[in-house]
């Protein structure tokens, strides 16, 4: 019993160095933002020196997937952890309300226009719903809510193209997902 | 790609379910090669990227169904080896996504007729008891939903535009509607991955993909065709003349360099 518990907790300070390693991986496309920040990471598991981490795609055909498996084996392996695994799963599906309130801040700051909290799970699928559905996206600039929807696709697969109506600065927005 | 999978359920002929998930990737392979194909020559920049960007969504679908149909059938293929090393009767894909784009308005109408069927589809699939399906199916839903409102908005677009544009809109949508049939038939392999509890009963999908197809083509001033003889053969790997010329530039690579990575 006592044994176990010992365990455990080790385990978890363990894994808490792990979680620790992850937060300095950052996302290859949006450099502020960390693999933990984007709610990609999904577990980290260890048995003795074997580590097991998960991580879940922001989109089923995100190319910057192999670089994140890259750089999180690299950053493990400078941290001590050779022996690091990364499996990917599908399910539950990532959603962008899995960002961090840091996260979300990174953001803003560097430029984009974060999605709308709790956003994602409004999205439905009826034709009516899909034709009326105007995602807002205040300018992560100037600030102003004034702003207009170029393109639903922008730079990369998690982000839409915005114009802001005010200070006509072009921003992306990280859309609701 | 290392994806974490389920077992495969053991009370459903292998043999259907591989069928199945090749199905699924071969959709999504040749309609992502297709849209592959504007890159560079979509009418405008932001078209581009969005056209090529669904390709892409399309793409990582596909390199998950491959992988998945790779381990059901056991013998060792992998996404790669799925994608590349078969020959066109290999192919169950069905024949509205390999239609060529002949110009923006089919590209949309090839989209929006597919996209339609494919999110009823995969709400439907993420209720699978196949666990890995449901995971692909619940990932898929969340892009589909964009392809669907983007060639959407089109469609509305083009048809309740300029005179030449409700035309070209019109031409598309009566020359693409015979292929529209393909996507609702249920055949053996579909009514035993039915049964297992595993796929998609297609013919109610008809009711939702009408409702969207109407709603839409109403709101362009756009007539919908009357449904007429429907073209088939997909399915169990008969195609038309366009798939040849398709496979001979997506196999290039492996058939002049066998086996190359990158």
């Amino acid at each position: 019993m006592l044994m176990a518990e010992v365990t455990s907790l080790a385990n978890s300070r363990e894994e808490k160095a792990i979680w620790s390693v992850l937060e300095t991986v950052m996302d290859p496309e949006v450099p502020v933002l960390s693999v933990v920040d984007l709610g990609i990471v999904r577990g980290v598991k260890t048995d003795g020196d074997d580590v097991e981490v998960t991580i879940t795609p922001t989109y089923s055909g995100c190319p910057a997937m192999t670089v994140i498996e890259l750089d999180i084996l690299t950053a493990m392996k400078r941290n001590g952890y050779p022996k690091t695994h990364v499996k990917t799963v599908f399910s539950p599906a990532w959603t962008t309300d899995w960002l961090s309130d840091a996260g979300r801040e990174k953001l803003r700051a560097y430029g984009i226009a974060p999605p709308e909290k709790g956003g994602a799970g409004k999205l439905q699928s009826r034709i009516s719903a899909l034709l009326g559905e105007e995602q807002t996206a205040p300018c992560p600039h100037c600030g102003a809510s004034d702003t207009k929807l170029v393109s639903a696709f922008g730079s990369t697969p998690c982000k839409s193209h915005y114009t802001c109506n005010i200070c006509l600065e072009p921003f992306d927005h990280f859309k609701c997902h | 790609m290392t994806t974490a999978t389920s077992t495969p359920t053991s009370t459903i002929d292998k043999n259907a379910l591989f069928t199945y998930a090749l199905r699924l990737g071969d959709d999504a392979l040749i309609l992502s090669h297709r849209l592959g194909e504007l890159v560079a020559h979509a009418p405008e920049l932001e078209e581009d990227i969005a056209l090529t960007n669904i390709g892409l969504d399309l793409l990582g679908q596909v390199r998950a169904l491959y992988t998945y149909a790779g381990q059901v059938e056991g013998k060792g293929r992998d996404e790669d080896a799925i994608a590349f090393l078969r020959e066109e009767r290999d192919y169950k894909n069905l024949l509205l996504v390999e239609q060529p784009n002949e110009d923006f308005a089919h590209v949309i109408a090839r989209q929006f007729l597919f996209s339609a069927m494919s999110l009823p589809f995969y709400e439907a699939l993420a209720k699978s008891s196949d666990e890995t399906l449901a995971g692909i199916a619940q990932k898929a839903i969340k892009e589909v939903r964009y392809h669907v409102s983007h060639s959407a908005k089109w469609v509305i677009r083009l048809g309740d535009g300029t005179e030449e544009s409700h035309r070209r809109m019109q031409d598309a949508l009566d020359a693409l509607w015979m292929y529209t049939g393909e996507m609702f038939v249920m055949d053996d392999v579909e009514r035993a991955v039915l049964d297992a509890g595993i796929g998609v009963d297609r013919e109610s999908l008809r009711a939702t993909w009408n409702d969207t197809v109407t709603t839409v083509l109403t709101e362009a001033t756009l007539t919908t065709p009357a449904d007429g003889w429907m073209a088939s053969g997909g399915r169990d790997g008969r195609h038309s003349d366009h798939m040849g010329y398709i496979l001979t530039e997506l196999q290039f690579m492996q058939r002049a360099y066998p086996n190359m990575t990158w």
